[in-house]
């Protein structure tokens, strides 16, 4: 059955303080989920995974039952990591998520684990984030003392299963997922070359899986009532609800569970009261900063994976006016689901000190290895800078498409896109606002007449 | 004479080695405590560091100096970190920034005793905008005239960053 308004899974225990203990969660059927699971062989849940449907909510939607088979079968000394250092702008859920139902997670990972036969699992968690990471430790302290973790889980003697809470302190590249293995190795965390994949080689040079935190929720849930259940809930290869957090210019901000089918109109209209203060729609980002934005003639599309990046009422990501960006191979950008981070903006808002904003955000967190990636979000910066403070010069619109488009399938980690790809987006579906702020009569040298 | 970590950290690291393969991996862990105790990451901290987990100074460097929570010179008992990300931004994240640098008399960046002013990327309550975080407290859809009270609240309750580490 497709999910309606009101089918909620990982957020179901939001504003229950009590929830979080862990004699409450196990009143309402806690842990019981794991315990059968333990039943169960590692083959069957990757099958049960894969038939779900269900894909990481961490930004780029990979199949999850894949990811995990991706595991060495004969592998020794697997970890898996639960990657909640969410901060990509525009996203909240992870927080909240962990927040108000910790012991969801934790369940979510004794079920993992005992998939992929791993034994020492670490959840990375953002530095700034204190309030919760008190919360986790005493849920996974709770969770030692119920025997649920520990050398023999649920007195079984031949499982371990052991859970660190790991402490970051503030970067947001630590969300990568190879920058995170080497943040939690103890070193600066600057993302690593890929191959080899952490599913080969990731902590501590071990097979790896990094999962986000709403990704790993979902597992209970699908062990429970099925693969084919969860799927149904979706569409198409999109399987479960979407959460996503609504920020900026509307009535009621929050994050909601929703459908897969919905679209951002509905979402906005229906769901958030609408754009704050009567004002009008302008545009809003999908899903995090660095993703691209849409317009007003945009929103009719769901907010499901595949749409995003398929649906020809999105229009492609231009370089420069009339030049189509070029993922590889000719595929077109349209945008993407991301990390579920929508922020929605009125018609009253400089769409280029929005941009520059974005952009004095990637340049900040440049890890600084590739030249592409260091430089260019530096020029960006500045260039987004100066014309939004009425500096700007003739030619400097072109000149940003060209460098996002050098920045792009030149670097080590997906940064490089992150900023690449908002920048290229706000220029295609807003040039005007920006060539408005190129200043007329001045070259690229500023000096001399342009004609 | 040269530093030492106080028993509880100690052995709060203690409890951390037993966790991962070597004690590389605590070194995050040990800079928290360790500004928390000394208050900064000063030269003499990052030794401590590197002596405790068997890591060069150099190294402890490397790693103290990348990530933003660390500093190197004091700063006040609580940072009061506001986010100006796009989220905040459009709903006047930058006016409450600026309603602290006049009510603190500190720029972005400087501290004072009691407070450290940072402007800060997103923090994870974008639907709840304009969002500060103090240590284990978050002040929520924040108005510039509510900064007066934010401020007096912090002042009597300092909410240092590093308590539960
Ligand atoms: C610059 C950058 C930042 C990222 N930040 C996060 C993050 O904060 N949280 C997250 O779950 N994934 C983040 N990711 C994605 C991770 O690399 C990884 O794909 C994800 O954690 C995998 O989990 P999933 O398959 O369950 O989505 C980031 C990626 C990039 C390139
Ligand atoms: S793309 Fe940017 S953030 Fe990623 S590794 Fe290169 S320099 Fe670092
Ligand atoms: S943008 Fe301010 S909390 Fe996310």
């Amino acid at each position: 059955m497709p999910a309606e308004i009101g089918t909620v899974l990982v957020t179901r225990r939001f504003g229950d303080e009590e929830n979080k203990q862990i004699t409450s969660y196990e009143a309402n059927g806690g842990y019981k989920i794991a315990r059968a699971a333990m039943a169960k062989s590692p083959e069957e849940i990757v099958d049960q995974i894969k038939a779900s449907n269900l894909r990481g909510r961490g930004g780029a939607g990979f199949p999850t039952g894949l990811k995990w088979s991706f595991v060495p079968k004969d592998a020794t000394d697997v970890h898996l990591v639960v990657n909640c250092d969410e901060s990509e702008p525009g996203t909240c859920k992870d927080r909240e998520l962990v927040y108000w139902d910790p012991h969801l997670l934790i369940e979510g990972m004794i079920i993992a684990a005992h998939t992929l036969g791993a034994v020492h699992n670490y959840i990375y968690i953002r530095g700034e984030m204190m309030r919760e990471y008190a919360v986790l430790v005493k849920a996974v302290e709770e969770a030692y003392a119920r025997g649920y973790l520990g050398d023999k889980i649920m007195g079984m003697g031949n499982q371990a299963c052991h859970i660190t809470v790991h402490r970051g302190a503030g970067a947001y590249i630590c969300g990568e997922e190879t920058a995170l293995l080497n943040s939690l190795e103890g070193l600066r965390g600057q993302p690593r070359l890929k191959p080899p994949f952490p599913a080969i080689k990731g902590l501590f040079g071990k097979p790896t899986v990094v999962n986000n935190v709403e990704t790993l929720m979902n597992i209970p849930f699908i062990v429970d009532q099925g693969g084919q259940w969860f799927a149904d809930l979706g569409v198409g290869r999109s399987g479960g609800t979407r959460t996503v957090c609504v920020s900026g210019h509307v009535e009621k901000p929050g994050v909601y569970e929703l459908p897969m089918t919905i679209t951002f109109r509905e979402l906005i209209d229906d769901i958030c009261g609408g754009v704050w203060k009567g004002r009008k729609f302008k545009g809003l980002i999908p899903g995090g900063t660095s993703m691209p934005p849409l317009d007003e003639s945009e929103i009719d599309v769901p907010v499901e994976f595949d749409a995003l990046m398929t649906d020809e009422r999105i229009k492609p990501v231009e370089v420069t006016a009339g030049v189509n960006f070029d993922m590889g191979g000719g595929r077109e950008l349209r945008t993407m689901a991301g990390s579920g981070g929508i922020v929605v903006f009125d018609d009253q808002t400089d769409v280029v000190a929005l941009t520059s904003r974005i952009m004095g955000f990637y340049h900040h967190e440049s890890c600084g290895q590739c030249t592409p990636c260091r430089e260019g979000t530096g020029w960006m910066d500045k260039i987004c800078k100066r014309l939004m403070n009425g500096e700007g010069k003739v030619g400097d619109v072109d000149l940003l498409g060209n460098i996002a488009n050098g920045i792009a399938g030149n670097t080590i980690c997906a940064l490089g896109e992150a900023a690449a790809w908002p920048m290229m987006g706000f220029l295609t579906k807003f040039r005007s606002e920006f060539l408005a702020k190129e200043v007329i009569g001045k070259s690229e040298d500023g000096e001399g007449e342009a004609a | 004479m040269s530093l030492k970590f106080s028993d509880e950290a100690t052995s709060k690291l203690e409890v951390l080695y037993g966790r991962y393969p070597s004690k590389q991996p605590v070194i995050l862990a040990a800079l928290h405590l360790a500004q928390k105790e000394f208050g900064d990451l000063r030269d003499e901290v990052i030794d401590l560091v590197g002596e405790t987990l068997d890591l060069s100074s150099a190294h402890v460097y490397g790693v103290a100096t990348f990530y933003t929570m660390f500093r190197r010179k004091p700063g006040g008992k609580t940072s009061v970190r506001v986010c100006t990300n796009v989220a905040c931004m459009l709903r006047g994240g930058y006016d409450v920034l600026a309603a602290f640098e006049k009510k603190l008399g500190l720029k972005k960046g400087e501290s004072n005793d009691d407070f450290s002013l940072i402007e800060e990327e997103c923090i994870a309550a974008c639907a709840n905008a304009p969002a500060i975080v103090c240590g284990t407290k978050y002040f929520l859809d924040v108005t510039p005239d509510q900064v007066d009270e934010i401020v007096t609240f912090l002042k009597s309750n300092p909410h240092p960053e590093s308590e539960v580490a």
